[in-house]
């Protein structure tokens, strides 16, 4: 025997789209009675309500001396606690991003998301944040975005801010540094 | 010192978009087989593993429970573990820890995954993997982190999307000849360039597939290998770590835990220079990409280079030098997750001892590794096997 698929018979059957449309399959369908409501914590807590009056937050770790975002109250590599607060700027550089056609359910959308990492000013090199950058206008938006392109976070008005990573709307790029990068 | 154990035989089923078995007939098919192919009984069976990913595919909580008894578990010692898309790999690491320890003489180790189950579409289950607050309200998806990474890796190296469509192009053949395939096919880096691109710079065909399957080994300590089988492949080296959850404060342009997790497996192995001393590798291959990254990071490649080495034919499974996903892997084979690492290991079974048929790499390769990844992008599992 050379192949040892050769004497097996196979598990494993693809039902055909139709046998699942015309209802030859038995399905039985439920959802989870499950919805969440999650506690901030102390450090995002505080990251948020910093949010909410427009500022972000970081905290200066004193054993490796990393000034973090987004902020905790412990430090995960030495292991300690943090108790120093900085208020770090609101603009930074992007340092990795995408542009997303698709919904998690695979729905097209015709204005693509721009998720990105963004290296937040004043923090330590490298600390970034998952946030959205706002759409360049043309077909191919990845052409006019780098790694390294300047943005400034844009707030929702003050009254409508609530606490969340979304009170900041998006980040938007910075005029003049859109070809800075590497 | 640890007792030497071996892989002595391995079973699958075939991976598909929707199956019609249950996650349970599933896991027995594949169980069965692997059994089947060392002419064991379950009775022989000292302790089972399972590996499984998400509660959430199922909708069922506890789901190592839910799939004992296709995992042959019941009045045995068994075992559920789970790191996310790492998991079809560490799930044998575990198996070898109880053979290894003496505990064991034989462990049945079994990973399964059926997706189709939930509805509208598995990516759902996903959704919960981003941090409640500080991200989800942004309303991401799994494939931005694919593609924040891949744009990442591109960037630090210059790396352009025309070099890693080989990937694509590579496993999709060779899981032509993989009975068990789900999305084999002829292509050209030219379409899976002109796909449609789905989040920037991943295109469709730089994507594994949705997939139901199940993969499953026996595991056995040295002086029970060698009564059952007289080709025992031999667990050489094991390895996995994990890295910050924190992954927008680390660089994602090279994965140091998949390196931590090889440099560990390599050691236990007695491998001094991997890229002489592992003769084909089944690295995780869920996006195109994800096989550069992680060779480089498996020190199989320089930092930077894999795509280079892929373009000049060295991970081809013909002529290369280093045969990568010769199974076809998961952009060929499928990827039902927890399920489509362990598929890796049976790859390495059936090469090392000459029965991958039409996939059988030349030269009679006498080690091999499979790698996987998974939990937040941050965990990487290691197993270097081989016939000595």
């Amino acid at each position: 025997m050379t192949e040892v698929a050769q004497n097996v018979k196979w598990i494993g059957e693809n039902w055909k789209k139709e046998e699942v449309l015309h209802g030859k399959v038995f399905t039985f369908s439920d959802r989870p009675q499950a919805r969440y409501a999650w506690d901030t914590g102390e450090a995002i807590g505080r990251y948020l309500a910093g949010f909410k009056q427009g500022k972000i937050l970081g905290v200066r770790c004193r054993g490796c001396q990393r000034i973090m975002v987004p902020p905790r109250i412990f430090c995960e590599l030495c292991f300690r606690d943090i108790s120093e607060w900085v208020t770090l700027k609101e603009t930074g550089r992007i340092r990795t991003f995408s542009v997303c056609y698709v919904t998690w359910d695979m729905k097209r959308i015709r204005k693509p998301q721009i998720p990105a990492v963004i290296e937040i000013d004043g923090a330590s090199e490298g600390m970034g944040i998952l946030h959205l950058v706002e759409a360049p206008r043309g077909d191919k938006p990845w052409e006019r975005l780098r790694a390294g392109t300047r943005v400034q976070a844009v707030w929702k008005p003050k009254g409508l801010r609530r606490g969340a990573v979304t009170d900041i709307r998006f980040w938007r790029v910075l005029t003049g540094n859109a070809n800075a990068g590497h | 010192m640890a007792r030497r154990v071996a892989v002595i035989g391995a079973g699958m089923t075939r991976f598909v978009r929707r199956a019609k078995e249950t996650s349970r007939e599933l896991a027995f098919g594949a169980s069965r087989m692997a059994l089947d192919s060392c002419g064991l009984s379950l009775n022989d069976i000292d302790c089972v593993v399972h590996g499984t990913a998400p509660d959430a595919f199922d909708g069922f909580h506890m789901k190592g429970e839910y799939l004992s008894d296709g995992s042959g578990a019941f009045r045995k010692p068994y075992l559920r573990c789970y790191v996310g898309g790492g998991t079809g790999v560490f799930a044998p690491i575990q198996g070898w820890m109880h053979v290894a320890s003496g505990l064991f003489d034989t462990c049945l180790v079994v990973c399964e995954e059926k997706m189709s189950s939930c509805q509208p579409h598995p990516q759902g289950a996903f959704n919960s993997i981003f941090d409640h607050t500080t991200e989800r309200p942004l309303g991401p998806n799994l494939l931005w982190i694919f593609a924040l990474e891949m744009n990442r890796y591109m960037n630090a190296y210059g790396i352009s999307q025309r070099d890693i469509a080989g990937v694509s192009v590579k496993n999709k053949k060779n899981a032509l000849d993989h009975p068990a395939a789900q999305v084999a096919k002829e292509t050209t880096v030219e379409e899976v360039l002109a796909s449609e691109v789905l989040a920037w710079p991943v295109h469709r065909l730089m994507v594994s597939p949705v997939s139901d399957g199940a993969a499953a080994v026996i595991l056995a300590g040295e002086e029970k290998a060698r009564r059952l089988t007289d080709r025992p492949v031999w667990i050489q080296g094991v390895g996995w770590d994990l890295d910050t959850s924190y992954w927008t404060n680390r660089d994602l342009a090279y994965p140091q835990y998949v390196e931590n997790a090889a440099r560990r497996a390599y050691r236990m192995a007695g491998v001094r220079e991997p890229r002489k001393e592992i003769h084909l590798a089944e690295p995780y291959d869920p996006f195109a990409y994800k096989e550069l990254h992680h060779l480089e990071g498996l020190l199989l490649s320089e930092k930077g280079k894999a795509p280079e080495d892929l373009a000049r034919g060295r991970f081809d499974r013909e002529k290369g030098e280093l045969p990568t996903c010769p199974s076809g892997g998961l952009m060929g084979v499928g990827n039902p997750i927890a399920a489509a690492g362990l598929m890796k290991i049976c790859e390495l079974f059936w090469q090392l001892r000459g029965e991958a048929g039409k996939r059988q790499v030349p030269g009679k390769p006498e080690r091999g590794l499979a790698q996987a990844w998974g939990d937040l992008m941050q965990v990487g599992t290691v197993v270097v096997m081989g016939i000595k």
